[in-house]
């Protein structure tokens, strides 16, 4: 029995995941649940696009959640539809097909759009944006990227984020010719420091991606369709393919119009609760919590989780603490993470802060610590992401570190090459057998006893019969009694 | 006076290796012998196993105390049993038939395992049975039943796994805990076989693998997740076995997308390479298989963490394929046919459910009972220690084939709850912890004095001979059982031969899942072995299950949706780091035999945990340093062992023991919803080193 209807307005990672996170809460269907999305179809990983664009995940491994999971799971789902309004007066959003929803509880999930950056001739008339120029977000822009790559010879990506360093890398690895333009010096800004900008820029390069950083872009030519990029020191660069991945900005305009505190994203409080309705929630990269926005789908997550936990009332009270961001870039041939506070530096005299930094110029690793109180602030692995396992987790631990930092950049092979070893150097007490805990000296005891081959040491000691690994270290042993009994005595 | 050159199997694990049993000059020597599963090879358990025959340990009087307060005193039998029947009728006049409960073993052979159950149900009328395999197998079990529609540990026989391109391994360190095992790798590996090891520890068995995996505790479940995103992403699934053999996968492909490579790199600490790595090699196979043990069981997600592994397994088109699939490798000696023949709470013979009204009544036929005398479901193994002498709970408890005291989780506690009960009868080859607090103990036979079958964990039963006479004194769990039975005055046939016992479950079991009507003794010793179903004499057996269809009411495999979440207990400034528990090569369960075996005394004299030195120098401890380890439950005082095999945020420790150093009073019993299995794999503890 619906005694509360539960209005969520974006369908995509964090809204999803919230709906998701309510029917595990909501057994007996307490909770009446809308869902509008904008874009058509159900919902997607997001995260997983530039891995399509690609061609290193299928398509058909994206999808969260489909129509008729909603469907199935007694949800309605109106997809390829706008709220309009919010009216909180009546407690309703409004449609863009004229329809208008009543809702008890109203969850604003409706993320980011990207940033179109001020350049000359971006914009046609009509605001929308020229022939061959796409502005990376969703999967139809994916879908549209693909189609333009197949027929174009060069493109332009703008932009040296996480999406554009994947969109560049992706596109090059299909063949194309692609240039990464980027205003700022350094590739990553904000998750990397210049020493590993630098060498992620050769790293990059040698996978066939022209990097230019430093270089603004001042107008687009456009005839009929996009042809190339004026930069701002007057150079061109001709490309028939323009990707914008100039970052992203929270969608609050739905908020603001209905009178809700926003400041970069809809402020609200722990348990993301808009600041002044109590009915209203924002999750996702729309929500701005303690000053804080994001774009990243881990925390977007986390606030799915303690909203639904929230609205259901279920289980025990939860609280939303934000989360330490750490970020993986996904492009073949670059193993690249960096965690939290990674640009830090311990050459600002501040000396609260210790770095330790490791670099490999010719094989394109650089890795860095950054550690404040005995614990893991940041941290950058470039080239050699082997310990990112166990950097991560310290990390979202906030665990204290090993006195030895060094130890911690340093990962064991997973399979040691066995040590050749000459028996002679091993030790009496050295187990040769495990499963029946025989040791060298019971070898070399059961050879004075006048075994004289594996076989017969193995009926003596029972050596070899367990796992039977260790016939050739027996083997060896034997070979070793057989040239020592030729010369002198051996003992163990 | 013992028989001479008799062929049987080892006492201990579920490899249940060939061996033979030797008399020289009034002892028992222990010879190899070519069996099929371990072909000649033995590990020191079991080459010293006969020392027990004749252990100055050894119980041979029945010990009975007078009350609670009294020291145990020798007694006669017809004594014990007296004081055993009249504590079962008075406690049931008072508080009814569910009052008294009984506990068994995944070491009891069939016969016996067959013998308990018939007894709780039908001598006592209680609901109140479980064993202790409900610590062991009842994850897998549980998985593999409601994705296959029956469980048997390996659906193929040994000898597969030598012409596996690749075999995934999850939580199972089979280097130390079944040695002859591990030549079926190595046969694998020197056949150009890739071996991917999943666990927490560098053990002996990850350090012979092509790729190791080494996961943080409680986690495998995502990383399950994270490889079937990444073979579904890569398009490596097999969409036309999915198509014809399995049904629901559109639910398990939308739940793994959610599961990409990089999340689940911070959920699990395997990189995103090792993940791709591990997908590529399955993936490249022709011939491919997933296993498991305790590592990725024993937690309160074990089933479905299980499913999760199997669900990348049927994605792969693996399960039911000639030479490829998923399999459990079952812990206990008869872990396999103690699941399958009615000591499990909610399971009749044959691996029938208790509430299926067609199985009631098949096995009432066979019993001479009226269906309706069957009790319905009861309480799992933890569940029912913990509900010992509470209110509602049971007041009296007779204990075969366990250790309890040291084998439950949070083992303080269940001591307690032992120590309130109003009787303890427990039937033991020596006075174990558990036995030690009991009201009457009854002296056992063991293994090599007694005949019955055994079913490995490739499903084969097994024939274990008889090859020595008990000492004076002792009697056979059979005979313990059907003295009782006669003393309690139950209806039907209570038979205390073997084979006889054998007979009856054969037709108990004809028509179930597990199906033995067709296995004979002649036929196991002449055949080394018959795999279950076998539903006829003239039914060769089933070594391969699923080539043609699956056990489902629609001969389809099910995948099952399932998605990762965090430990039980999760690490926090109190208690900062993982507690993992497991086996050593040389110790076996609770210890109660091993632990008095000279050579393996020896070989590991006492317990110890296993520190990173990161972490024994964050916490000041060096090697040989006694310290406790301490969790919200317990604490276990042992001595410190430095190794870089562990994980710098988990230690390990051996649960051999008893007493004050015993893994188990450390250990979490959250329990899984489904198996009601306990999460002994993983909990929140602290070091403290001890002055």
């Amino acid at each position: 029995m619906t005694s509360c209807r539960l209005v969520v307005v974006g369908n995509g990672m964090a809204g999803c995941r919230f709906v998701q996170e309510v029917l595990a809460r909501d057994a007996d269907r307490r909770l009446g649940i809308t869902v509008v999305g904008d874009e058509p179809g159900g919902a997607y990983n997001r995260l997983q696009l530039s891995n399509v664009l690609a061609g290193v995940a299928r398509v058909d491994s994206i999808e969260l959640a489909g129509e008729q999971w909603y469907a199935a799971h007694g949800v309605t789902l109106c997809t390829g539809t706008a709220v309009v309004r919010i009216d909180r007066q009546a407690g309703r959003v409004e449609l863009d097909d004229g329809a208008a929803l009543p809702y008890d509880v109203l969850v604003l999930a409706t993320g980011s759009s990207p940033v179109l950056p001020p350049v000359a001739g971006l914009l046609r008339d009509d605001g929308r944006l020229p022939p061959g120029v796409v502005a990376f977000r969703t999967l139809a822009d994916c879908t549209a990227i693909a189609q333009l790559a197949v027929t174009a010879e060069h493109a332009v990506v703008l932009g040296a984020g996480v999406l554009g360093l994947e969109t560049a890398r992706g596109l090059a690895g299909h063949g194309l010719p692609v240039t990464l333009v980027q205003r700022g010096s350094r590739l990553m800004e904000r998750q990397l420091d210049a020493d590993a900008s630098r060498v992620l820029t050769r790293t990059v390069r040698s996978l066939g991606v022209q990097v230019r950083p430093g270089a603004g872009v001042r107008a687009v030519r456009v005839d009929g369709r996009v042809r190339g990029v004026v930069l701002d020191d007057g150079g061109t660069l001709d490309a028939d393919l323009l990707v914008l991945c100039c970052g992203v900005r929270p969608r609050v305009e739905l908020a603001r119009a209905a009178g809700l505190a926003v400041a970069v994203g809809v402020v609200v409080d722990d348990q993301l609760r808009s600041s002044n309705d109590p009915r209203i929630f924002a999750i996702g990269e729309c929500a701005e919590h303690r000053g804080r926005t994001h774009g990243l789908v881990a925390p977007s997550w986390e606030q799915a989780r303690v909203a639904a936990q929230v609205i259901t009332g279920s289980g025990e009270p939860v609280s939303y603490r934000g989360l330490v961001t750490v970020t993986r870039l996904k492009a073949a041939g670059i193993e690249l993470a960096s965690l939290g506070d990674a640009t830090a530096d311990d050459e600002d005299g501040s000396g609260d802060v210790e770095v330790i930094r490791f670099s490999d110029s010719s094989r394109g690793v650089y890795q860095k610590l950054v550690v404040r109180d005995g614990r893991l602030a940041g941290a950058i692995l470039l080239g050699d992401t082997r310990a990112v396992g166990t950097i991560t987790q310290l990390f979202d631990r906030g665990a204290a570190l090993p006195e030895d930092r060094s130890c911690l950049l340093m990962v064991r092979r997973n399979n040691p090459a066995a040590v050749v070893q000459s028996p002679a150097m091993l030790p009496g007490r050295a187990t040769i057998c495990q499963c029946n805990g025989i040791t060298k000296a019971g070898v070399c005891a059961a050879w004075q006893d006048g075994a004289r081959d594996v076989d017969q040491i193995s009926a003596r000691t029972r050596a070899m019969t367990g796992c039977g690994t260790c016939r050739g270290a027996i083997e060896g042993i034997v070979a070793w009694l057989t040239g020592a009994d030729a010369g002198s005595s051996v003992s163990a | 006076m013992p028989v001479p050159g008799v062929f049987t199997h080892c006492p201990y694990c579920a490899l249940q290796c060939g061996m033979s049993l030797r008399d020289a000059e009034g002892q028992l020597l222990v010879g190899t012998r070519d069996f099929p599963t371990n072909r000649g090879g033995l590990c020191q358990k079991g080459w010293t196993s006969a020392e027990l025959l004749a252990s100055p340990d050894r119980l041979t009087m029945p010990l009975v105390r007078a009350y609670r307060a009294a020291p145990l005193k020798p007694a006669s039998w017809d004594e014990a049993l007296a004081r055993v029947a009249a504590e079962i009728r008075r406690s049931q006049s008072v508080y009814g038939p569910d009052s008294v409960a009984v506990f068994g073993g995944g070491g009891l052979t069939n016969e016996k395992a067959y013998a308990l159950g018939k007894f709780a149900r039908v001598a006592l009328g209680t609901s109140n049975i479980d064993y202790n395999g409900r610590f062991c197998m009842s994850s897998a079990a549980a998985a593999g039943a409601r994705a296959f529609g029956v469980d048997r540990g390996l659906p193929f026989p040994l000898p597969d796994l030598a012409v596996a391109d690749t075999i995934l391994l999850v939580g199972s360190n089979v280097a130390e805990t079944m040695p002859p095992f591990t030549r079926w790798l190595s046969d694998q590996q020197d056949n150009g076989g890739a071996l991917v090891v999943v666990d927490p520890r560098q053990t002996p068995t990850a350090r012979r693998a092509t790729l190791h995996l080494q996961v943080t505790p409680g986690t495998d479940l995502a990383l399950a997740n994270g490889l079937l995103h990444i073979a579904i992403a890569e398009g490596h699934v097999d969409e036309p076995y999915i198509a014809a053999r399995t049904s629901g996968f559109g639910d398990v492909r939308r739940v793994a997308a959610a599961y990409w490579p990089e999340r689940v790199e911070r959920i699990t600490g395997v990189t995103v390479a090792e993940q791709r790595a591990a997908v590529r090699l399955l993936a490249g196979a022709e011939r491919a298989m997933v296993l498991t043990s305790r590592g990725a069981e024993q937690h309160s997600k074990g089933t479905d963490t299980v499913s999760a592994l199997i669900n990348l397994a049927l994605a792969l088109g693996l399960p039911g394929t000639e030479g490829s699939g998923y399999g459990c490798l079952t812990g206990q000696g008869n872990g396999q046919g103690g699941r399958e023949h009615g000591q499990k709470a909610d399971q009749l013979p044959g691996y029938r459910r208790i509430d299926d009204p067609a199985a009631r009544e098949h096995v009432a036929a066979v019993w001479g009972v009226d269906p309706a005398r069957i009790p319905g479901p009861g309480r799992s193994a933890f569940e029912l220690l913990d509900a010992l002498g509470t209110a509602g709970g049971p007041r009296a408890l007779l204990v075969m084939g366990s250790n309890v005291a040291v084998s439950a989780p949070s083992s303080g506690r269940i001591g307690r709850r032992l120590g309130s009960l109003d009787f303890l009868a427990v039937c033991d080859l020596f006075l174990s912890e558990t036995a030690a607090s009991a009201d009457v103990v009854l002296p056992v036979a063991q293994w090599a004095e007694e005949s019955g079958t055994m079913t490995n964990l490739e499903g084969r039963v097994l024939l274990r001979q008889r090859a020595a006479v008990p000492p004076p004194g002792v009697r056979t769990d059979l005979e313990v059982i059907a003295a009782l039975a006669l003393l309690l005055d139950a209806p039907g046939q209570w038979n205390a031969e073997p084979e006889a016992v054998f007979d009856e479950l054969r037709r108990a079991s004809a028509g179930g899942p597990a199906d033995y009507a067709g296995i004979s003794y002649e036929r196991i010793a002449a055949e080394d072995g018959v795999f279950w179903p076998c539903p006829a004499a003239d039914h060769p057996g089933t070594p391969r299950m699923f080539l043609n269809a699956f056990a489902t009411p629609d001969g389809r495999a099910r995948f099952v949706p399932v998605e990762h979440r965090p430990v039980a207990e999760d690490l926090d400034a109190e208690y900062p780091v993982y507690l993992t528990t497991g086996r050593l090569m040389e110790h076996y369960q609770s210890g109660t035999q091993t632990r008095r075996v000279r050579a393996l005394r020896e070989a590991q004299p006492e317990p110890v945990v296993e520190v990173h030195p990161d972490l024994a120098e964050a916490c000041r401890l060096n090697e040989g340093d006694r310290v406790r380890v301490v969790s919200r439950r317990g604490a276990a005082e042992v001595l410190v062992r430095i190794t870089e095999t562990v994980r710098p945020d988990t230690v390990f420790m051996p649960f051999h023991w008893g007493g004050s150093s015993s893994a188990n009073l450390v250990t979490n019993p959250a329990l899984d919803p489904v198996s009601k299995m306990p999460e002994f794999k993983v909990c929140a503890v602290r070091l403290e080193a001890v002055a």
